[in-house]
């Protein structure tokens, strides 16, 4: 019942707001891998072996991090992808489709555009124009969406859904037909390599982490820059804040739907794009799988603050990556990482939990049912 | 007065939310059977005060006495126990939910498992009655008028057997008769022994009903007092701390050419009825027209029409000349057109964007503000701080976030933004002093004559009738989405124009 004293300071003020802010995503986190260590024991597992293979998997060498890094690329642009348009008050559970015509559009562009041309291209050319490709049919799946949004009402959570249906079939059609490897010894569905001119380079000699990863991070911040120093940043939140006083204000609020599904769609596109020119050199039908939803886990833990979102990209990252150590140590499946993520992602959605165990006065406005007048 | 007769004591209450005293060493009771009015300054905390005894905040400091009892309030749960009951300014219902359901949730009655509904219908029914309230269970809320909405709140209080009932400015969002409607309620309680709180800025009601007044100022209460020995410019008095003067003054004005002209408009409203028919009428620079009229005869749908917040159906917008019919607002802010909304929650605010942001929040796009594409933060703290000193807008910084202000320092925010915008050629302001206190009213009239004598058109749109007669200099009423009358303001009555506005030309014709 003792309330906190309260500090005047203004600097006081805003470290309390960030602390406020991450107060609950960390001890949902707390509270998850306690739940997870938990698990582990009842299933007889050491949990502490466990989770120090986690680490170590993670963090515990050169390899390890860039490993680290190598998963979080992706992770950092679905993650902006689905944070924004939470901005724009709008869900994209999109992001796994539009990733999946990101990656396909850059790897034609990759592999087939020298082919068509009959020479090979620079790469100061041809890499920006696999990159630019992926993220305009990212936006363009996307921008589908929020055109549906604006102008039928159709909501752009059943909408981005039936389009990574499609995104995903048309994928596995092109992947096992036009698209499709035909060096004799392949029967997987995946195109065939890029070409040289069209990779990003590795950041070091030997290590798979590549400059897509120092992208992810500037593009991090471009969106913060974006989301809080632009106009363009000002009418996307006030649209998803109270879009009733942002069509007051002038704002084209249907305009601004549109776009912002559409940078959204950019944003995952980059995210398959960057796994093709920078990773893997083709697409392959399946590696994506899963993106589009851990995004989801991202941006929500990440509170849909690019800072947080790069955070928490890092530790969904860390995760993955840690898997194998983990399993090999300890011989705990790698589905346990799938377990303790969907307890993370549990916690900080039901944050009213944490709230509970830890005893957390919620400081957030209360929800307004009716409209009254204001007092 | 014995002891044994107070219901509910306040003892040195204190709160403190950051940069702001809300309640300072605050004392307050409350006696069997008594409507305690609470007056004070936008801003003063009389909201807070409620929400500490309510249990929505907590005291830093103080004790609660319910029946002389102290009791320890952490959460409405308690208050609701210790039967106090809270209808807040901003309802908290659901309007997919009928009256019943609403009545009865947090405190369900189930039976085998399923709500019971006809029971709770039952009991509600009996309350309506023995009060006169006259709500019907099963209707939906959300199909009700504010009015009834708000009964729903008191009996949602009743239900659970409060015997102290809070009403936080019940009286702003409601017609004259729905109020005269409230005092009969509240007078039914009190003859029960129910006892009140009763907060609202309308001194005529409160010297009307109100067995006992306190002021508050600053977090301060400053004195409690019966009304039969206080008046009005004494009250305003002791809420400001100055003489305020409650008659606007204003010269003759000088009209120059039409700046608004409406012509034949139909407008439907959400559910798709025809709610203006045919209305026209013209503002001249320098003059106020005030529209005159019960709330809920058109006037919502005519001024949303005309900002463009809503579809034209047929008929005409100009705005000098320019014909603006269903063009955005951003055409009608760049035409100058300055607009108080009606709803300040719904379109005036980003609640949780801070005042300063707020302040631009129509003009974020344009130098200074931004540059470029690129927001200018130190010119739009700079406006901030201008006109939060100009208009007296109670804040700790201009970084607080809008939702934190009372209730009418939220609305000087947007009266400031509006007003001070340049090349302004016309007004229109719906209900543009709803909710702030006698000082600000002065001030926020005399800035509206103000800009009527630099040449400005001002269309004055208001639930109260004395307001209009104030500051117009044209009346036309308006009764079922129809223009009914129009008056020079110095030959109109208060009788004629009640009577307008009631329909009394419909019966006659
Ligand atoms: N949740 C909050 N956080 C921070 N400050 C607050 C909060 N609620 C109120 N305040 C501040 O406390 C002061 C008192 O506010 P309160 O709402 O009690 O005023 P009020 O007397 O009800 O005014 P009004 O007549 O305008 O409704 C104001 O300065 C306001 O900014
Ligand atoms: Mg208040």
């Amino acid at each position: 019942m003792q309330s906190e004293k309260q500090s005047n300071s203004l600097t006081r003020q805003v470290i309390q707001s960030i602390s406020d802010a991450s107060l609950v995503p960390f001890l949902a986190i707390l509270t998850a891998v306690v739940v997870g260590g938990v698990i582990i024991a009842f299933v007889g597992g050491d949990p502490l072996l466990a989770y120090r293979g986690l680490i170590q998997g993670s963090f515990g060498s050169t390899k390890a991090l860039s490993e680290t890094a190598v998963w979080a690329t992706p992770y950092i642009f679905a993650g902006l992808a689905v944070a924004l348009a939470f901005k724009g008050g709008l869900f994209n559970i999109g992001a796994e489709g539009q990733l999946a015509v990101g990656a396909v559009a850059s790897s034609l562009i990759g592999y087939a555009l020298p082919e068509w041309l009959g020479y090979d291209l620079p790469a100061i050319i041809h890499l920006p124009l696999a990159i630019i490709f992926g993220i305009l049919m990212g936006g363009l799946w996307a921008g589908i969406v929020g055109w549906l949004k604006a102008y039928t009402g159709g909501h752009e959570v059943i909408n981005t859904i039936m389009m990574n249906y499609i995104a995903l079939n048309t994928t596995s059609f092109l992947l096992n037909g036009v698209m499709k490897d035909r060096s004799p010894t392949n029967v997987i569905a995946r195109t065939p390599l890029i070409a040289d001119s069209a990779r990003i380079p590795p950041l070091f000699e030997g290590l798979r982490v590549h400059w897509g990863f120092i992208l992810a991070l500037l593009v991090a911040f471009l969106i913060w820059w974006l989301l809080n120093k632009t106009t363009l940043g000002f009418q996307i939140r006030t649209v998803g804040l109270n879009p009733d006083a942002a069509k007051y204000a002038g704002i084209n609020v249907k305009r601004i739907i549109i776009l912002t599904m559409v940078l959204s769609g950019m944003l995952a596109g980059m995210a398959g794009t960057i796994e093709v020119t920078g990773l893997n050199y083709r697409h392959e039908l399946g590696f994506s799988i899963g993106y589009g939803y851990d995004a989801i886990a991202i941006a929500l833990l990440g509170k849909s603050h690019p800072l947080g979102v790069v955070l928490s990209a890092f530790l969904f990252a860390a995760m993955r990556n840690g898997a194998t150590r983990m399993q090999f140590l300890t011989q705990m499946p790698v589905d346990l990482i799938s377990m303790l993520q969907a307890f993370i992602l549990l916690f900080v959605a039901a944050d009213a939990i944490v709230r509970y165990i830890y005893r957390i006065k919620s400081k957030g406005e209360r929800v307004v049912l009716t409209r009254g007048w204001g007092g | 007065m014995t002891e044994a007769n107070i219901v509910l004591e306040a003892k040195n209450i204190t709160k403190q939310f950051p940069g702001v005293l809300a309640n300072d060493r605050v004392n307050f009771d409350l006696r069997k059977g008594e409507i305690h009015a609470l007056l004070g300054e936008n801003g003063a905390g009389k909201s807070t005060l409620m929400n500490l005894i309510y249990g929505l905040h907590l005291p830093d400091k103080g004790e609660i006495f319910v029946n002389g009892k102290p009791i320890e309030i952490k959460s409405p749960n308690d208050s609701i126990a210790a039967g106090i009951g809270m209808v807040h300014q901003h309802f908290m219902l659901i309007p997919v939910f009928t009256v019943a359901e609403n009545v009865m949730l947090g405190d369900e009655v189930t039976k085998r498992g399923s709500l019971d509904r006809a029971t709770v219908a039952a009991k509600i029914n009996e309350i309506s009655k023995q009060y006169g309230l006259d709500v019907d269970p099963n209707a939906l809320v959300g199909d009700l008028p504010v009015g009834l909405q708000q009964r729903v709140e008191i009996v949602k209080t009743l239900y659970r057997n409060a015997e102290i009932v809070i009403l936080d400015e019940p009286t702003a969002v409601l017609t004259p008769q729905e109020a005269e409607d409230l005092f009969r309620i509240m007078h039914d309680l009190t003859a029960r022994g129910v006892s009140i709180i009763f907060i609202t800025h309308k001194l005529k009601e409160v010297l009307a009903v109100a067995d006992r007044i306190t002021v508050m100022r600053a977090g301060h209460v400053v004195n409690t007092v019966p009304p039969s020995e206080t008046n009005e410019a004494q009250l305003a008095n002791m809420m400001v701390g100055r003489q305020v003067i409650l008659t606007v003054e204003k010269k003759d004005h000088q009209a120059s050419g039409d700046i608004l002209k409406v012509e034949n408009l139909f407008v439907r409203d959400q559910r798709g009825l025809e709610t203006i028919h045919n209305v026209s009428f013209t503002v001249r620079g320098g003059e106020i027209l005030g529209i005159a009229g019960v709330q809920g005869n058109g006037q919502t749908e005519l001024s949303e029409a005309i900002t463009g917040l809503r579809a034209v159906q047929s008929g005409k917008v100009l705005i000098d000349e320019q014909d603006l019919t269903d063009k955005s607002p951003r055409f009608m802010t760049a035409a100058g057109l300055a607009h108080i909304p009606e709803d300040r929650q719904r379109h005036g605010l980003v609640l949780s964007y801070s005042v300063a942001d707020n302040m631009a929040l129509c003009d974020y796009y344009r130098p200074p503000f931004s540059n470029r594409g690129v927001i200018q933060q130190k010119a739009l703290d700079e406006n901030a701080r201008n006109l939060i000193s100009a208009f007296d807008v109670r804040t700790p910084s201009p970084f607080v976030n809008a939702g934190k202000l009372s209730g009418g320092n939220q609305q000087k925010v947007i009266v400031a933004r509006e007003l001070s915008r340049e090349n302004v050629k016309l007004v229109i302001a719906n209900q543009p002093t709803r909710g702030l206190d006698v000082g600000s009213i002065e001030y926020i009239h005399s800035e509206i004559i103000k800009m009527r004598d630099r040449g400005v058109a001002v269309l004055l749109i208001s639930a109260e009738l004395d307001e209009i007669m104030a500051l117009s200099d044209r009346i036309v009423v308006m009764y079922r989405g129809q223009i009914v009358a129009t008056v020079e303001t110095k030959q109109a009555t208060r009788e004629q124009l009640g009577l307008w506005m009631a329909g009394a030309h419909v019966e006659t014709a």
